[in-house]
């Protein structure tokens, strides 16, 4: 059929390459936009919350920033899964380049919880099923990175990873849904797909913006991080000595 | 308009630990693993210069 983009063109490290080049610094543009605007409505358009008073406002990072850390590892792990299955060394490279961004958004996720939690519960921590289920995916993404760092090998490095990556998959739906399996002191999901919305219709446009912003950026520090990879891991192939000799 | 002024914005009804305390850890990690990441680039892209003078002496 004409017109059709063959995708598994993209899928060698010497093709992608320069293509993660050319769309990295599109994705950090809209990211910063998005980010802007989302910044913008949360502090500027979304009304004083009539209960929790301004520290809400942590929201419009706080609730991005776990959606980001869970959405990361299901790609995460369906990139080390299509590594195990077609053997593709880019898969592994993707897996890789994906881990520290989303250790970092759990962590994000943490930390603003944790400096709302102080105000609104009186309390920075306490280990109730919410709190502790992300702090597990937090440990899963160290242990992701640390046990491909212990590897010299890198394509056995992938391997071992993808392994640990698939079975901690498990973890997600249990963060995701612990709200309503356990009593938390988390308060239920502020968005869900089957009903409206619980908040201002300008608090909402907010985070989903934000969320945006967070995506974007993700997908461009990723693409960053896997051109690295990409040089790092390929730096004795034929295409990057060549592609090396303009470099000063 | 939901501040009566910039003292008021920082303020942030008596928050201002928590709310500016979420905001710039977020924004400066996010910075550092920018910088982070254009400093390994260019570690990269130096061993490659290195490597190609070694072949080629």
């Amino acid at each position: 059929m004409k017109g059709n983009i063959n995708w598994f063109k993209y899928s060698s490290p010497q093709t992608f390459y320069p293509l993660a080049g050319t769309l990295a610094p599109w994705f950090g543009a809209l990211a910063a936009v998005f980010g802007a605007a989302g910044l913008y409505i949360g502090f500027f358009v979304a009304p004083t919350d009539y209960q929790q008073g301004e520290a809400y406002r942590i929201i419009f990072i706080h609730v991005p920033a776990a959606w980001m850390s869970m959405f990361l590892y299901l790609v995460m792990a369906f990139w080390a899964g299509a590594g195990l299955m077609f053997n593709t060394r880019l898969s592994g490279m993707m897996a890789s380049a994906l881990a520290p961004t989303g250790a970092l958004f759990t962590f994000i996720a943490l930390w603003t919880g944790s400096l709302w939690g102080k105000p609104m519960w009186g309390t920075y921590w306490v280990w109730d099923a919410r709190l502790t289920s992300e702090l597990i995916l937090l440990f899963l993404y160290f242990g992701f990175m640390a046990l491909q760092a212990a590897i010299d090998d890198a394509r056995r490095a992938d391997r071992a990873g993808a392994v640990l990556a698939l079975v901690g998959v498990v973890n997600v739906p249990v963060i995701y849904f612990s709200v309503q399996w356990w009593n938390t002191l988390h308060q239920g999901a502020s968005v869900s797909l089957t009903k409206a919305p619980t908040m201002a219709a300008t608090m909402f446009a907010g985070m989903i913006v934000m969320a945006f912003g967070f995506w974007f950026y993700s997908i461009a520090v990723t693409l960053l991080r896997v051109r690295c990879i990409v040089l790092e891991r390929e730096r004795n192939s034929e295409w990057v000595t060549e592609y090396a000799r303009d470099f000063r | 308009m939901n501040w009566g002024g910039w003292s008021d914005f920082f303020a942030m009804g008596g928050y201002a630990f928590y709310v500016w305390g979420s905001y710039a850890v977020t924004f400066g990690l996010l910075v550092m693993e920018i910088v982070l990441l254009l400093r390994r680039r260019r570690k990269a892209r130096a061993q490659l210069v290195l490597s190609r003078g070694r072949r080629n002496p």
